[in-house]
């Protein structure tokens, strides 16, 4: 994960007037400066936040939360790249996390995945043209009695076989 | 079990009342035992009965919840912080889950008398990023303490004071060890700190800090309220108190249910599991998460507690939560699963855990594939000798847990391997005249 570089460009900054951030997630950011000791604690709960409200998390929003935490726009960075969480591109409406880890496997997840990549006519990694759906393969989600799991955004699918594909997989 | 009674489940098959809400968690006792500890208990006479309980870490490495507590220095000016560990990500493990989504409050409430135990100001709730509905009903437990001034400054009248926050984490199972966990709550990147300073010591915000798990502090209500003999007298000796013991994998019924420790995992799996799926025969399990290893089809007899795994050439009983294989399983492509899942998590501070992990899994696909010959199998045998903690070669245990399911796999069920193995190729004939 965090130390495979996938990507060594330089981030471009888009000169845009209008900020990335929206008032009220500022506001919520704020609200937790209080939380905790430190505002550089701040910097994971923000990018969060960040996140819900974009989308995903552009070079834009990262320079504000870094004004906002008062950290270097490097920090910031550095923790984004770290987690699996953090999205630096756009994705998908809905997020299709297939759980890949041992009793998932035990379980049928293998089949599952590939039925979903045919469904979806996408490979781990991609997006649909549409827009809809990008799909990625995600270690353990901690539902092992309820294998295979396919996480939707925040909605935990449980035992999926794949004829609940069709359910699970509406576009919205 | 008939005759035992649920504590870390109490309540929550009730359809009567909801436990998951403060009304309900209080028709059935909750929160009193911690409203008598702040007013008539001091917070070394908790420490020490924790001790006496015996009470040992739900997290994996079961060490002694107790003693950890009295390592806090006790001159230190503080703030002293509970960093609570819900960062449940061990391949195979569920059961922090349940707790959280059927039972907050009692681990509020557990978090909250451990809280004023080890004098903290504050207490952190680390959840795993993918946690979503976990943290969606602890967070509206934590509202409903805050509403009714369970949580918050001086408690009930009193001097105490404390304020619980759910943190999030963003999706990295090193976080899930304990000093990656606090540099994550910085808001760094989750990478294991050298140790000592110990986090009793020098831990979240350089402060004097007790880390535990979600499943242990849900523990210490019942300690507290019922005191360390009872506590010692659930499950045998060196493995007290009640515990989530879980089935997944190729039983019929898998699920999660709690016990004393100490069940054989034959029983396990033919008591609560309903037996093997389809009626076919065990073939291996991995009883704890993916770290702990393998256990040959006659390790069936196992008990489920701190002693049996490691007479079984196991790391430990790790989570307690068992991934059972029936005989249609080829061990080599679970353990592939394993090693990329290392490999995929390892921090990569460590040379040997960032190569080691790598190699393991890069090795492991070629020998799937048919490409490998018994050199790599040694390679790979060799390897996970010369990782972890053990070996001193890496800050956190991850590289253990890495090396561990590859030396009981290839140890136990080598012959599976060597049947991957290309035949040895043949040697070159020397040119002539040498």
């Amino acid at each position: 994960m965090a130390w495979k570089a996938t990507d060594i460009r330089g981030v471009d900054v888009e000169a845009q007037e209008t900020p990335a951030l929206s008032e009220q997630t500022v506001s919520e950011i704020r609200a937790l400066f209080d939380r905790y000791p430190t505002r550089q604690a701040v910097l994971l709960p923000a990018l969060h936040l960040a996140q819900a409200q974009i989308g995903y998390l552009p070079p834009k929003a990262l320079l504000e939360i870094a004004g906002l935490l008062e950290l270097a726009p490097a920090q910031v960075l550095d923790v984004v790249t770290f987690y699996e969480m953090y999205w630096r591109q756009p994705k998908g409406r809905k997020l299709i996390q297939v759980c890949r880890s041992m009793s998932c496997e035990l379980c049928g997840q293998v089949g599952l995945l590939d039925a979903i990549k045919a469904k979806l006519g996408i490979e781990e990694g991609q997006t649909t043209p549409d827009g809809q759906f990008t799909l990625i393969a995600v270690e353990c989600l901690a539902a092992c009695d309820k294998a295979p799991v396919v996480l939707v955004n925040e909605t935990l699918h449980e035992k999926v076989a794949v004829k609940d594909l069709d359910e699970i997989l509406k576009p919205e | 079990m008939p005759d035992y009674e649920p504590i870390l489940t109490a309540g929550v098959a009730r359809t009567d009342i909801d436990v998951r809400t403060l009304e309900g968690y209080r028709a059935v006792g909750g929160w009193a035992t911690f409203a008598r500890a702040i007013r008539e208990t001091q917070p070394g006479q908790i420490i020490q009965t924790v001790i006496d309980s015996g009470l040992r870490g739900r997290g994996g490495a079961g060490f002694p919840a107790g003693q950890k507590w009295k390592f806090l220095p006790a001159d230190h000016p503080g703030p002293f912080y509970l960093v609570v560990n819900g960062d449940e990500s061990e391949p195979g493990t569920f059961k922090d889950r349940l707790l959280m989504e059927r039972n907050p409050h009692l681990v509020l409430e557990g978090i909250a008398i451990a809280a004023y135990a080890t004098r903290a100001r504050y207490a952190y709730v680390y959840l795993r990023g993918e946690f979503h509905r976990p943290y969606a009903v602890m967070a509206k437990a934590v509202a409903e303490c805050y509403a009714a001034g369970l949580f918050g400054q001086h408690i009930s009248g009193g001097d105490y004071s404390l304020d619980v926050q759910l943190h999030r984490g963003a999706g990295a199972y090193v976080c899930g060890e304990e000093t990656g966990l606090l540099e994550s709550l910085e808001g760094k990147r989750g990478w294991p700190r050298i140790k000592p300073p110990f986090p009793a010591v020098k831990g979240a915000f350089g402060k004097p800090t007790v880390i535990n798990n979600i499943e242990t502090l849900s523990c210490v209500r019942g300690i507290v309220e019922r005191g360390a003999e009872w506590f010692k007298s659930i499950g045998p000796a060196h493995s007290t108190g009640p515990k989530l013991i879980g089935l997944s994998g190729h039983v019929n019924t898998p699920g999660v249910w709690e016990m004393p420790m100490g069940i054989s995992l034959r029983e396990l799996i033919e008591k609560y599991g309903g037996g093997m799926r389809g009626g076919k025969a065990f073939k291996s399990c991995i009883p704890g998460g993916a770290s702990v290893g393998f256990l040959t089809p006659d390790q069936i007899d196992m008990t489920m507690d701190f002693e049996g795994p490691r007479k079984c050439g196991l790391l430990g009983l790790g989570t307690a939560c068992a991934a059972v294989m029936d005989e249609t399983v080829e061990i080599p492509r679970i353990l592939y699963n394993i090693a990329r899942f290392f490999s995929h998590e390892s921090c990569g501070q460590c040379t040997h855990c960032r190569e080691g992990t790598g190699w393991m899994e890069k090795t492991l696909l070629r020998l799937l594939a048919g490409g490998g010959d018994r050199g790599d199998l040694d390679l790979v045998r060799k390897l996970a000798d010369s990782m972890g903690m053990m070996p001193g070669m890496s800050i956190c245990g991850l590289a253990d847990g890495a090396a561990w399911p590859i030396k009981t796999a290839i140890d136990k069920f080598r012959g599976e391997f060597e049947a991957l193995c290309a035949p040895r190729r043949k040697a070159i004939p020397a040119p002539a005249g040498h």
